[in-house]
């Protein structure tokens, strides 16, 4: 963690040390029930995109918890995320049947044609590029996903055509 | 109600409710286990407590699963064994084995499983996680050891309700830490310490300062002061093996002076001293509040420096209600180094003021820069009571065998009140003791001046005293109904403290100590397996105090002597000088609210050298704080990080070059062969 992701600000919401808002009506309806905080944080990801600090200091503040037990759920669960994500998120899926037929080639082949490390967001905010462990789509091997669409039985020359969709 | 099951093919009996650990212990049966913590913590997290259970598929965590009648338990078969020994050899293959260089070495709840599990190798080489040694003032985290035991975590929530630590990431990666890899001294931590009592290993400890103490005594131009803390005399002995609560006042006093230190004062002198100061003050708050002043009450004591910390995050607001006091040791290093220093024509400058105190938070405390007068800080180091065991036992004294000896004159003499300030309820009662003798001419109408409604552990306390045939001087008080509360440990201060946020405190004076059961159980003292050790440590300060014949502070003649010699009236102009402060706002994130912020005049702020310390240090001098104050108090709990990291570093470099510089030899020494 850095300097760089305490004072991380989210470009959509320019006053964002102090205006939430957004998340306020959602806390709201949550606030009384226990166990709230993973739905609110799904929410506030939602809106926002992804969980700076300081808007989980909000949420903390909100729902009267320790910051500490929020970021300790937040880096908890892989999909919530304390950084900046891309527009789109591929995942490519890596459980047995795609790894044996060329899952591992694709990462290889999206990390170059990416220019991003596994888990890391490309230059221009496009794409954030993560790995699944079994999607269950184990007939379609090796299968991608990008936002909530299923690609089927991806190679490397499938993937430049798919990309160019986005 | 009691169940019948069958342990190890014996049946036996225990109460309804209990555990399979509590069912077998009360039958003399001991079930090894690292995580549980007698009444406090039983989450079954390491699982060293298996035992077999007829019926059931898996093997059981004893220290969570309830005995039940008709029960099978096997807790001593080979499958068992066999299964605690891989699950304690896993835990090694990821813990820094650096044990003989350890500061838990010997005391270490790891170390001692392993020897009662009969564990002779350490099979699994896998990852480590790579781990940064987190320095603050006052607490010292090495991840490399920690275990994940999380009995912290269960302490800094659920006992001490402060939440700084929790574990945070998943799996292989957890770590047990404050939010988003912070370190300790960046974030609102009291550092009350309690999580280095009760952390097994050391993972988390004191951050040391005998090593400070050991320069001062071996510099022949420093004349070295040191003081200890009430609760200090009833709990050192433990670590001698003494039982738990053995008064050795006398031992320790011979030892300290063993140990090469010129003077050898008591921190009691100085809580007398306090009890004068802060029970002036509480007579002026409510003559104020009485005839239509505007004193802020309830009037809180301020001896605790984590309570005090923890309030200035928590409710920055409300920080008049402090009593302006310095805590104790802080009024005797003053004193030390301004009256004691012109009675032995000494420069301030050369003495040295040592503190044992059973707190980490008194580390932090000498560090604030309201605790400098004459542009000398107050206190020079903090020893915690693990600490000064550490350094009698390295000096090789023979800490049982010692003779009883004295404190030094004219700082070591005290009374029974100042003793009692080393459990909770104690300062209160002292300060009753003086107050309502001085407001009534009449001594304090309880049973041996203990005023029993506020003895005792538990958490929140309170008390009435009706002020009656007051002395004509205090008319005001005629009939007043005083309304006291007691409060120990964090989690019970945030709920007197939000009763005064809300604005319906129904009471005039309230004391609060920051670890549960007062400094007897501070985050410095001796670790215990003893269940009872509070009540333990309790009565032997309540023996030590009816051991005395002066019993009231103001009866102290050495007190009476200092007001008349030197420091006037109290709460005048010289003691408001010496012996009063005042308190800082912070943010419940460690960061100054806005309001705050803008108050203080802006001042350059001083570089610090970048050093190779942990990330989370320097990121933390980067932050955006603002406001010179919070900036200078950040700077202040991580000069000492810096400090301690860079002569380690220079150590090392110098270790490095001389085996640079032998290897060079050896190797020219071989080619002229």
């Amino acid at each position: 963690m850095s300097e760089k992701l305490i004072n991380a600000k989210c470009e959509h919401c320019p006053d964002q040390d102090t205006e939430f808002g957004e998340i306020d009506a959602i806390i709201d309806i949550y606030r009384e029930k226990e166990g709230c905080l993973i739905q609110v944080l799904h929410a506030a990801q939602g809106i926002y995109g992804y969980l700076p600090l300081p808007l989980q200091r909000y949420i903390a503040d909100a729902l009267d918890l320790p910051i500490s037990e929020v970021t300790g759920v937040v880096s908890f669960y892989s999909f919530f995320s304390p950084t900046p994500r891309g527009e789109h998120t591929i995942r490519v899926c890596l459980g047995t049947a795609c790894y044996v037929r060329g899952g591992k080639k694709l990462v290889e082949h999206l990390e170059k044609t990416l220019g991003v490390e596994l888990g890391g967001t490309t230059e221009d905010g496009k794409f954030t590029f993560e790995i699944a462990r079994c999607i269950g789509a184990c007939g379609l091997a090796p299968a991608m996903m990008i936002d909530d669409v299923v690609y089927k039985q991806v190679t490397t020359s499938k993937i430049n055509s798919i990309l160019a969709k986005y | 109600m009691m169940i019948n099951l069958t342990i190890n093919g014996k049946t036996v009996q225990a109460p309804d409710g209990s555990t399979i650990m509590e069912a077998a212990k009360a039958n003399h049966i001991l079930i090894p286990s690292l995580c549980y913590l007698e009444n406090t913590h039983a989450i079954g997290s390491c699982r060293i407590c298996v035992v077999e259970v007829e019926g059931a598929k898996t093997l059981q965590a004893s220290c969570i699963t309830k005995a039940a009648e008709c029960m099978v338990v096997k807790t001593n078969t080979d499958k068992v064994r066999n299964a605690r020994k891989v699950l304690y050899e896993l835990m090694l293959s990821d813990h820094n084995k650096d044990c003989l260089s350890c500061r838990r070495s010997q005391s270490c709840e790891l170390q001692e499983l392993g020897k009662m599990l009969g564990v002779e190798e350490s099979r699994f080489e896998g990852d480590t996680l790579p781990c940064i040694v987190d320095v603050s003032v006052s607490i010292t985290r090495d991840m490399s050891k920690c275990i994940l035991c999380r009995r912290c975590i269960t302490i800094c929530n659920e006992i001490q309700g402060t939440s700084i630590l929790n574990a945070q990431n998943r799996g292989f990666k957890t770590v047990v830490g404050p939010s988003m890899d912070l370190a300790i001294g960046a974030v609102n931590c009291a550092f009350c310490g309690q999580c280095t009592v009760v952390c097994p290993v050391g993972a988390l400890m004191e951050t040391s300062s005998t090593q400070k103490v050991w320069d001062a005594l071996n510099d022949p131009k420093k004349r070295t002061v040191v003081q200890i803390a009430p609760a200090i005399r009833v709990a050192i002995g433990e670590e001698f093996g003494y039982a738990p609560g053995s008064r050795v006042t006398g031992k320790l006093a011979s030892a300290l002076s063993d140990l090469g230190f010129d003077d050898v004062f008591d921190t009691n002198w100085a809580a007398d001293l306090t009890i004068i100061e802060e029970g002036t003050e509480f007579l002026s708050r409510v003559k104020s509040a009485l005839t239509g002043g505007k004193a802020v009450l309830p009037i809180i004591t301020s001896c605790s420096p984590g309570w005090i910390k923890f309030v200035e995050h928590n409710f920055p607001e409300e920080l008049d209600h402090l009593s302006t006091c310095k805590s104790p040791h802080a009024m005797m290093g003053a004193v030390v180094k301004s009256y004691y220093a012109e009675k032995i024509d000494v420069d301030p400058k050369d003495l040295y003021v040592v503190s044992v105190m059973p707190c980490t938070a008194k580390k932090f405390e000498i560090t604030r820069p309201e605790m400098v007068n004459n542009g000398v800080p107050n206190v020079d180091a903090v020893i915690t009571t693990r600490e000064l065991a550490e350094m009698i036992r390295t000096a090789g004294i023979d800490f049982v065998n010692l003779p009883d000896g004295e404190f030094d004159k004219p700082l070591g003499l005290s009374t029974g009140a100042a003793d009692i300030f080393g459990v909770t309820g104690g300062v209160m009662e002292a300060a009753l003791r003086t107050v309502y003798e001085i407001v009534t001419g009449r001594e304090l109408p309880f049973v041996q001046l203990h005023v029993t409604p506020i003895v005792g552990l538990d958490g929140v306390k309170e008390a009435t005293v009706k002020i009656e045939q007051v002395l004509p001087d205090y008319s005001f008080l005629e009939g007043v109904e005083v309304k006291i509360a007691v409060a120990s440990g964090l989690k019970h201060a945030r709920t007197l403290m939000q009763q005064i946020a809300d604005g319906n405190s129904p009471y005039h004076f309230i004391e609060i100590m920051g670890c549960p059961g007062g400094c007897i159980t501070g985050g410095g003292q001796p670790r215990s397996s003893d269940p009872d050790v509070a009540q333990k440590r309790l009565e032997g300060i309540y023996d030590e105090d009816e051991s005395k014949v002066l019993r009231k502070s103001h009866e102290n003649p050495s007190i009476i002597a200092f007001y008349k010699d030197y420091l006037g009236e109290p709460n005048g102009h010289k003691a408001h000088k010496l012996l009063h402060t005042h308190y800082t706002k912070r943010g419940v994130y460690n960061q100054l609210d806005e309001d705050a912020a803008t108050q203080v005049p802006q001042t350059p702020v001083e570089e610090k050298p970048e050093v190779e310390v942990s990330p989370m240090a320097v990121q933390l001098q980067k932050r955006d704080i603002t406001g010179a104050k919070a900036q200078q108090d950040i700077s202040a709990v991580h000069a000492g990080a810096l400090e301690n990291e860079n002569t380690k570093l220079k150590d090392e470099l110098a270790d490095m070059q001389k085996t640079v510089e032998t290897l060079k030899r050896v190797v020219s020494e071989y080619s002229k062969k």
